[in-house]
């Protein structure tokens, strides 16, 4: 057993957390353009068979990915200290 | 197969359903119960007002269509939900600050609580929205139709149309019943919004059903309806860049922007942590409403005859397979998807047209009459409110009507989202650039809603309906480049993709320029900087520097619009909060403006500010000359927040400073005095001693002689050392260094030792005692309260000047004290001596009998006060009497 941590660094921490939390919360949707885009790109060959099945499930499965990204980014945001620092967001 | 009548039964019944969870849950509401209706599960099911009869019926029309390009609508809204921490939140907050009760108030009051952009976003929005509520109205009548064809009778359209206008005259009805029936300072509606949450699981269910029941029941399962849609010959994906983007980007800006989604993302919420829920929350009940949209849409074209309306592949699929009950629950579903989303959007709407067309047309005629005030403003609103709901669904129905209800659902749905979207650079520009001005917002919205006028909403009714195929091949006047679909010779682009485009690259770079160039109001400053930075709670900019109002004016108008009861209340709170008594608070700055966002909650910013100006009169003119004074209103106010928390922190320092200062002078002058009595007392021994030691160095003088001044020196030395000992022992108790030791006794016990102690015996001092009384146990510092019996005693020895010296001691037990009485038959002390024998060095009979340096009763009240008691001087005894007050514990 090693000593209780120092609560400085445990706070420093926990905040610093929270704030790349916070840019995660805001980078999401961009991911989420970005994975959705990416269909556009795939080769579309005239006359072979179509990518039906394949499309839906790439579309519907990016979907299930954010859903749950978001479930857990919200769950470990904590909303009471979001505006007291929220102008220092920068600060690392 | 059931009959027609059963299904108007049983959607009659689904009404009355709906009726009655509306009204339990405003009952709830009332009472104070709301916690269960406010949950973010019931906020999250109540944005699903986005999914609309478009979606139940028309996303598999779309997918038929178009394939996959049916999920850019709802993956649209996912992003915004996601991301949140962007924009919605910010939103939230300021709706909740602000008290915004509407799109059009959210602009309006931004831009300085301008009546004309309140105005105008009201028009944007009405025209976009009575297309969708055509929609609606069509939805519903198509699926009655269904049915009654299946029942064997064939609809013309003269029962299309009259389903369609009792449709319509239920959903007035419903919504004025509880959309108007309080005018609520919050603009929030319990009623509603539980039954629209309802309404969501309904739909979710009826679609989730039907598309289970498609999966398992007719394709046979997950891994063969994949195979179904493989060997489908529709294209799925076959998608150009940029009508995907586009159609993404339009779903976000609309979901954002539609009258009725701001209703429920923003005035209905009632807790900004509902969010935090409903960001994953309803994307996953977004992506539950379409993945069975392409198997329903695949199945659908492979068994039904060719030519059937895939927008109705959600009911006549069931029908066909002779699922009766599943086909009655999909019917539901988009009943309700159809009536949850008239009755918001109405009722958004019909906020707006009251707030900021109505009310401020009455406002300005009763102005030009000169009638301040007069007649209920409730009633008039309620009324405006009413009449706009009828007049909105009218609209809606006789658009329906003159369209002839036969274009496809899902074009209907876009032109409706590219009109409500022009909204869109005003409100985000608004929220993040403090630079926006109201004439830049202006300009954008009005070049916006031409442009989507002109590219998409008239040609939308159809060739030669508005706009003739001579002006779609030539242009307006045959000039080339203002061609409806071809703005500016760029042809061949889809028409929807370039009507977002041009709409909105015009709209959002009119708005910027406009705002470059031109100079906002004060007020517009002040509103700016209070929505730019409403995530960093600033403290608010005050509009309203003077107070010339009586406070009687403000509560007769306060009570026009809110109603006596929560009028009251308010100014209660007020005088409450200012801690004064009576019914009307001081009419301060702050208060003007927190009444001022009161009211804005329930007729909108900017009628609630004409009305406060009417009062308070010239407000506008005193802002202009603050801000004149210094360049931004916001640095003006932080400078001089932060002079003043600076200045009342000064003034706390200089208050303790003085304090300190008193009680130091006041130490000094005490210290001061304290040394002249010492060295006065110790002076007259030393001075003996020194006199007759230099006597007794006289080699002279009779040996008698020299033991008699040997015997005074040594007096005086005693003397001397007692009056030390006194001294340390007051110093010790007065600076609390003295540790008590707690022992138990007899109270009689310690009388006996302080009596013998005091040196009492034979004629000096007859003492009376009752003994029976002195039977008491005591727990305390013995030996110090002896210490203070013996005082009390040597005292009455020493002092008391009768013939026949008496001294008698009385103990009473009280509930948690013990009272020791010493009264002696003396002569008493007189009462303005009362209260400073007690203190040091105080002696008021002669010196010469007094034998001690006067601190005796000093020490004794120093140790009561340490034993928890106290000493003090009992008049009216026939003698000097003190009585000692001893704690029982």
């Amino acid at each position: 057993m090693s000593g209780p941590p120092k609560p400085d660094i445990f706070l420093e921490r926990t905040s610093y957390r929270q704030r790349r939390l916070r840019d995660a919360a805001r980078l999401l949707p961009i991911l989420g353009m970005i994975l959705w885009a990416i269909p556009l790109l795939w080769p579309h060959s005239e006359g072979a068979e179509n990518a039906n099945a394949a499309a839906t499930i790439y579309l519907f499965g990016v979907w299930v990915l954010l859903i749950l990204l978001a479930a857990i980014i919200s769950h470990l945001l904590r909303p009471d200290d979001e505006t007291a620092s929220d102008s220092k967001d920068d600060a690392v | 197969m059931f009959a027609f009548n059963v299904l108007v039964a049983v959607s009659l019944a689904y009404v009355v359903m709906l009726f009655l969870v509306a009204f339990l849950a405003e009952r709830r509401a009332a009472t104070g119960r709301a916690n269960w209706v406010q949950s973010p599960i019931i906020y999250t099911l109540s944005l699903s007002i986005y999914c609309t009869a478009w979606t139940f019926y028309g996303a598999v029309g779309y997918a038929a269509r178009s394939g996959l390009e049916f999920v850019t609508i709802y993956l649209g809204p996912t992003l915004v939900m996601i991301g949140w921490w962007w924009v919605l939140r910010r939103l939230v907050r300021i709706g909740r600050t602000q008290r915004i009760t509407s799109i059009a108030d959210l602009v309006s009051s931004r831009f300085g609580k301008s009546t004309l952009l309140g105005v105008i976003v009201t028009l944007i929005c009405v025209v976009a929205a009575t297309p969708y509520i055509a929609l609606q109205l069509q939805s519903v009548t198509l699926s009655f139709s269904v049915f009654a064809q299946n029942a064997g009778e064939t609809w013309g359209r003269s029962e299309l149309n009259a389903t369609a206008g009792w449709v319509a005259i239920g959903l007035a009805v419903f919504t004025v019943l509880f959309g108007t029936r309080n005018l609520d300072a919050n603009e929030r509606h319990h009623g509603i919004v539980m039954a629209i949450a309802v309404e969501a699981v309904v739909k979710l269910v009826a679609l989730v059903g039907v598309g289970a029941f498609v999966v398992w029941g007719i394709a046979g399962g997950a891994g063969a309806m994949l195979d179904r849609i493989d060997a489908s010959p529709v294209d799925l994906w076959d998608q150009s860049g940029g009508r995907w983007a586009t159609l993404i980007f339009l779903s976000a800006a609309a979901f954002l922007c539609l009258p009725r989604m701001f209703q429920v993302l923003v005035v209905e919420n009632a807790d900004e942590r509902h969010l935090r829920v409903a960001t994953w929350a309803f994307p996953l009940y977004l992506f539950l409403m379409s993945l069975f949209v392409v198997p329903i849409a695949i199945v659908g074209l492979d068994l039904l005859p060719a030519g059937s309306n895939p927008d109705l592949f959600v009911l006549t699929l069931p029908l066909s397979e002779g699922r009766d009950g599943l086909a009655m629950l999909s019917f539901l579903g988009g009943f309700s998807s159809a009536t949850s989303m008239v009755i918001v959007a109405t009722i958004a709407l019909a906020t707006m047209v009251s707030n900021h067309i109505v009310v401020p047309l009455w406002f300005r005629l009763q102005n030009q009459e000169g009638a301040v005030m007069s007649g209920d403003v409730r009633q008039i609103i309620l009324l405006a409110r009413r009449l706009s709901i009828a007049g909105i669904l009218a609209l809606g129905f006789l658009y329906y009507r003159f369209s002839g209800g036969g274009t496809a659902l899902a074009a209907i749905g876009l032109v409706s989202f590219a009109g409500a979207v022009q909204i869109l650079p005003a409100m985000i520009g608004g929220i993040f650039w403090r630079g926006a001005t109201r004439i830049g917002a202006a300009f954008g919205l009005v070049i916006g809603l031409l442009v989507w006028v002109w590219t998409l909403f008239l040609p939308s009714f159809g060739v030669d309906a508005v706009i003739s195929q001579a002006v779609m091949d030539a242009g307006p006047f045959g000039i080339n480049w203002l061609r409806p679909q071809a703005l500016f010779g760029i042809s061949g682009m889809d028409p929807l993709v370039h009507s977002v485009m041009w709409s909105m690259l015009l709209n959002t770079s009119t708005f910027i320029i406009g705002s470059l160039v031109s100079f906002p109001t004060p007020l517009e400053r002040l509103q700016g900087a209070q929505f730019v930075n409403v995530l960093e709670r600033s403290a608010g900019a005050r509009a309203w520097t003077t107070a010339a109002a009586g406070a009687e004016d403000l509560l007769v108008m306060a009570q026009r619009i809110l109603g006596s009861d929560e009028a009251q209340a308010i100014f209660q709170r007020e005088v409450q909060h200012q801690g004064k008594v009576g019914y009307l608070p001081e009419v301060t700055p702050e208060f003007i403006e927190r009444l001022e966002r009161e009211l804005s909650g329930s007729v909108g910013a900017a009628t609630a500010h004409a009305m406060i100006g009417q009062i308070i009169g010239g407000s506008g003119v005193l802002v202009e000359d603050l801000i004149a004074v210094a360049d931004e209103a916001a640095q003006i106010l932080e400078y001089s927040n932060r002079l003043e928390a600076k200045s009342a922190e000064q003034e706390r320092t200089a208050r303790a400073l003085r304090d300190a200062n008193e009680k130091l002078t006041a130490l000094s002058i005490q210290k001061d005095a304290f040394l002249s009595q010492i060295s006065h007392e110790l002076r007259t021994p030393m001075t003996s001693i020194r006199s007759f030691s230099e006597i007794l160095g006289n080699p002279d003088i009779a040996t008698d002689d020299k033991s008699r001044y040997a015997v005074i020196i040594q007096e005086e030395a005693v003397r001397l050392t007692r009056l030390l000992d006194d001294l340390l022992d007051l110093s010790v108790l007065e600076n609390g260094q003295v540790t008590l030791q707690r022992q138990t006794g007899q109270m009689r016990d310690l009388l006996d030792r302080a009596v013998r102690a005091s040196g009492v015996g034979g004629e000096n001092l007859e003492i009376v005692r009752d003994p029976v009384s002195e039977n008491v146990t005591l727990t305390t510092d013995l030996d110090r309260l002896g210490q203070v019996f013996i005082n009390l005693i040597a005292n009455a020895r020493k002092y008391c000047a009768a013939e026949k010296p008496k001294l008698k001691i009385s103990v009473k037990e009280k509930t948690d004290v013990y009272h020791i009485d010493f009264v002696d038959n003396g002569f008493g002390i007189s009462p303005e001596n009362q209260q400073m024998i007690f203190e040091k060095f105080s002696r008021v009979i002669d010196q010469s009998r007094a034998g001690g340096a006067g601190l005796g009763l000093a020490i004794c009240r120093e140790i009561m006060h340490r034993l928890g008691g106290e000493i003090g001087y009992l008049p009216g005894q026939y003698g000097t009497a003190f009585r000692v007050v001893l704690p029982k514990t």
